[in-house]
C-alpha cells in the first residue's frame, strides 16, 4: 500500500495510506488530517482544500485546469507548486507524495 | 430632440466613463447628478419605481406564474419561507415574467444554484448582481459584477487586505473594541440591539479596516444603507438624492483618507494593516486613485461588503438563539461550538438573498431552457433551506449542525466572499465577548424588519440581557 505524507504549517507530519481513485481532500478529511476545510465539498468551489505540493511531485499530480486555476487565483498564499485538493485523484503512482499545509485557508 | 442635449452631454457624460484623474471624484459624482436632474426634468430618465406594502396573498393561493420573489416585503412578512418551498417543490427553475423589474429566473435548488455559481462562463455577473439595475447616472465598476478575467486581476489587488494573516493582526484590536462596546451595555434594562450593537460593532469593524475617522465612523453605515436601499435595484426605499449625496460624500473622504495616507506614506512613516495602506504598498495598486471609478467601486465593494451582511448576522444570531432556546444552553454548556454556531448563523440568516446573473447562451437546467439574455437569480435564501442538500432539518437552526460550512450564504465560485473570513472572525469575537458577560440575551418583541428583495436586515430588535453570575 503506497503512502502519502500531509505536512502541517506547524511541521507536524501526517502518514496516511492512499485509496485508489480517492481524492487528495477526502483523503486528508477521512484520515484526520486538519488544516482542510472544503467548504463545498470537492465542487472546485470555495478554494479551501488548498495544498501546497512537494517541487518533486508537480509534474506527476497531473494538469491544472482553467475551474481550478480561477479557483487557486482567490488565495493569496498561492505558490507555483499551489493545487486544489478536491481536484487530485490519488493512485499508487503518487506513492511518496509530499503534501504541505497552507498556515490558513481562504 | 431636445435643446439641453447638446449643450449637456458632452460636457458631463464622459466623466464618469472616463477615469479622469483631474476632476476630483465627488465633483464629477455631482456632475452626474445634475445631468440626471436636467435628464429627469426633459422626461428622458428612466422612471423610478416607489413600493407601497399591502398585505400579501399566501402563496397557495397564486398560480406558479404569479410568485413574484422580487417583491421587497415578503421578508418582512414573513412570507418568503412559504414561496421558497413551494417553487423549490413544484418549479424550481422559475420565470417570472411581469416583475417591477422585469421579466427574470429564480432558482431556489441548492444544486442548481451551486451550477449557476461555479459556471461563470455561462452565467455573467455583469452589469450588475441586483435584480434591478444600478441608479442612472452612477453606475460603479466593481469586480463583484465583473467576469473573468477583470474580475481576478482586480479582485487579487485587494484580496490580501482581508486575508487570514492580516485578519490575525487585526485580532486584538478589533476584540477591545468589541469587548468596550459590551461592557457599555445596559443591565436589565429594554435596548435596541440593532443600534447599539450590530451597527455599533460593524462602524467600529470598517473603521478599523480602513483606518476611517473614528468619530465619524456611523457614516460608513450611513452610506452603506442608502447604496444597497435604492428602489430600482432591490426595492428599498432611498430615495435618489439622497444616494447621489451619499455617494460624492463618501468620493470626498476616501480620497482624502487616501491622500493623507500616501503623505504619511511618502513622509516615510511605517505603514499600517488598514486596507488604504496595503493598497498604497502594492505596485498594481499605489496608484488607483488615479482611476477613479475603480477606486470607487472597491471603496463601495468592502463598505457595503463589510456592513449590513455582518451587522444583520450579529443582530439574527440573537434572534435565533431566542427562538431555539435549547440552542442557547446547549451554547453556554459549551463555548466551544462558536465557530461551528457561526457559520450556523450565517446560514439561518442568509444576509443577502441572492446574487443575479445573466445567461451568456441558452442554457437548459432542470428541464427549463433559460435564454441568452434573461435574468437569472439564485436564491441562496431559497437554498439554504433546500431539504435536499441538508440532512438536518434546514429549517431548524442547530449549532452544531454537521458539514454547515456548505451553506451558500458566501456563494461558491470565483466570486465567492472575500471577507467571509473577517466577518466569521467578528462574529466568533462578539460570541466568546458575549459569553464570558451576559448569561441571557431576552428579545423582547418582533424585531422590524428591512425593505428590500436582496437584504434580509433588521432596523430595530429591542432586547434585554442578564448579567452572568
Ligand atoms: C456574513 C457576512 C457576509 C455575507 C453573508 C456576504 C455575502 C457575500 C456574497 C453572497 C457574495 C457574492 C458571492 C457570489 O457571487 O458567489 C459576496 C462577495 C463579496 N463580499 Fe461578502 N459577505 C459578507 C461579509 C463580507 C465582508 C465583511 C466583506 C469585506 C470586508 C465582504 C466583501 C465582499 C467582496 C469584496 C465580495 C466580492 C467578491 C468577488 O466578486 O470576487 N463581504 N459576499
Ligand atoms: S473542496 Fe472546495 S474547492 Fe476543493
Amino acid at each position: 500500500m503506497g503512502k502519502i505524507t500531509f505536512v502541517e504549517h506547524s511541521g507536524t507530519a501526517h502518514i496516511v495510506e492512499i485509496a485508489e481513485g480517492q481524492s487528495l481532500m477526502q483523503t486528508a478529511i477521512d484520515n484526520g488530517v486538519p488544516g482542510i476545510d472544503a467548504d463545498c465539498g470537492g465542487a472546485c468551489a470555495c478554494g479551501t482544500c488548498h495544498v501546497i505540493l512537494h517541487s518533486d511531485w508537480v509534474q506527476a499530480a497531473g494538469s491544472i485546469n482553467a475551474d481550478e486555476q480561477g479557483m487557486l487565483g482567490l488565495t493569496p498564499e498561492k505558490t507555483d507548486a499551489s493545487r486544489l485538493a478536491c481536484q487530485i485523484t490519488v493512485s499508487e503512482a503518487l506513492d511518496g507524495l509530499i503534501v504541505h499545509l497552507p498556515e490558513f485557508q481562504m | 430632440m431636445n435643446p439641453l442635449k447638446p449643450l449637456l452631454e458632452p460636457v458631463i457624460q464622459p466623466v464618469l466613463n472616463k477615469a479622469t484623474a483631474i476632476i476630483p471624484i465627488h465633483w464629477q459624482i455631482k456632475g452626474a447628478h445634475a445631468f440626471q436632474h436636467a435628464k429627469n426634468r426633459v422626461g428622458r430618465g428612466r422612471p423610478v419605481p416607489t413600493f407601497k406594502e399591502v398585505p400579501l396573498p399566501e402563496v397557495s393561493t397564486l398560480a406558479l406564474q404569479d410568485i413574484d420573489l422580487s417583491n421587497p416585503f415578503l421578508y418582512r412578512q414573513g412570507l418568503w419561507h412559504s414561496y421558497f418551498k413551494r417553487l423549490r417543490d413544484e418549479c424550481p427553475v422559475h420565470y417570472q415574467k411581469h416583475s417591477p423589474f422585469g421579466p427574470f429566473w429564480s432558482i431556489t435548488r441548492y444544486e442548481d444554484i451551486l451550477f449557476v455559481d461555479t459556471h461563470h462562463d455561462l452565467f455573467s455577473a455583469e452589469p450588475i448582481i441586483s435584480i434591478g439595475p444600478q441608479p442612472e447616472g452612477l453606475e460603479i465598476e466593481t469586480f463583484i459584477a465583473m467576469d473573468p478575467p477583470k474580475h481576478d486581476v482586480q479582485r487579487q489587488a485587494v484580496q490580501g487586505v482581508v486575508a487570514p494573516k492580516n485578519l490575525a493582526q487585526m485580532e486584538a484590536l478589533i476584540r477591545s473594541r468589541t469587548a468596550d462596546v459590551l461592557d457599555q451595555l445596559p443591565i436589565d434594562e429594554p435596548f435596541d440591539w440593532v443600534q447599539k450593537v450590530s451597527i455599533e460593532l460593524t462602524s467600529r469593524m470598517l473603521a478599523t479596516l480602513f483606518d476611517f475617522p473614528f468619530d465619524q465612523r456611523h457614516k460608513l453605515a450611513y452610506w452603506s444603507d442608502v447604496a444597497a436601499g435604492a428602489p430600482e435595484s432591490t426595492g428599498g426605499n432611498a430615495n435618489t438624492d439622497e444616494f447621489f449625496r451619499a455617494a460624492a460624500d463618501m468620493a470626498k473622504q476616501m480620497s482624502l483618507l487616501w491622500r493623507e495616507k500616501e503623505a504619511r506614506k511618502a513622509a516615510g512613516e511605517e505603514p499600517g494593516f488598514d486596507l488604504i495602506s496595503l493598497l498604497l504598498a502594492n505596485d498594481d495598486t499605489r496608484d488607483m486613485i488615479n482611476r477613479p471609478m475603480e477606486f470607487m467601486g472597491n471603496m463601495v465593494l468592502l463598505i457595503i461588503g463589510g456592513n449590513d451582511t455582518t451587522r444583520n448576522s450579529m443582530t439574527g444570531g440573537v434572534f435565533a438563539l431566542n427562538q431555539f432556546p435549547d440552542e442557547f444552553t446547549k451554547l453556554r454548556k459549551n463555548p466551544g461550538l462558536i465557530p461551528n454556531m457561526v457559520s450556523e448563523i450565517i446560514r439561518w440568516q442568509t444576509p443577502l438573498a441572492y446574487m443575479r446573473r445573466v445567461a451568456k447562451q441558452d442554457v437548459a437546467l432542470n428541464g427549463q431552457t433559460i435564454k441568452k439574455g434573461d435574468k437569472v437569480v439564485m436564491w441562496y435564501a431559497s437554498g439554504n433551506r433546500d431539504e435536499r442538500a441538508f440532512e438536518q432539518d434546514p429549517d431548524q437552526f442547530i449549532i452544531d449542525r454537521k458539514n454547515v460550512r456548505k451553506h451558500l450564504s458566501f456563494g461558491f465560485g470565483v466570486h465567492r466572499c472575500m471577507g467571509n473570513r473577517l466577518a466569521e472572525m467578528q462574529l466568533r469575537i462578539l460570541w466568546e465577548e458575549i459569553l464570558k458577560r451576559f448569561d441571557h440575551i431576552e428579545v423582547l418583541d418582533e424585531p422590524g424588519y428591512v425593505q428590500s428583495n436582496f437584504v434580509r436586515g433588521y432596523s430595530t430588535m429591542n432586547v434585554k440581557l442578564s448579567a452572568r453570575h
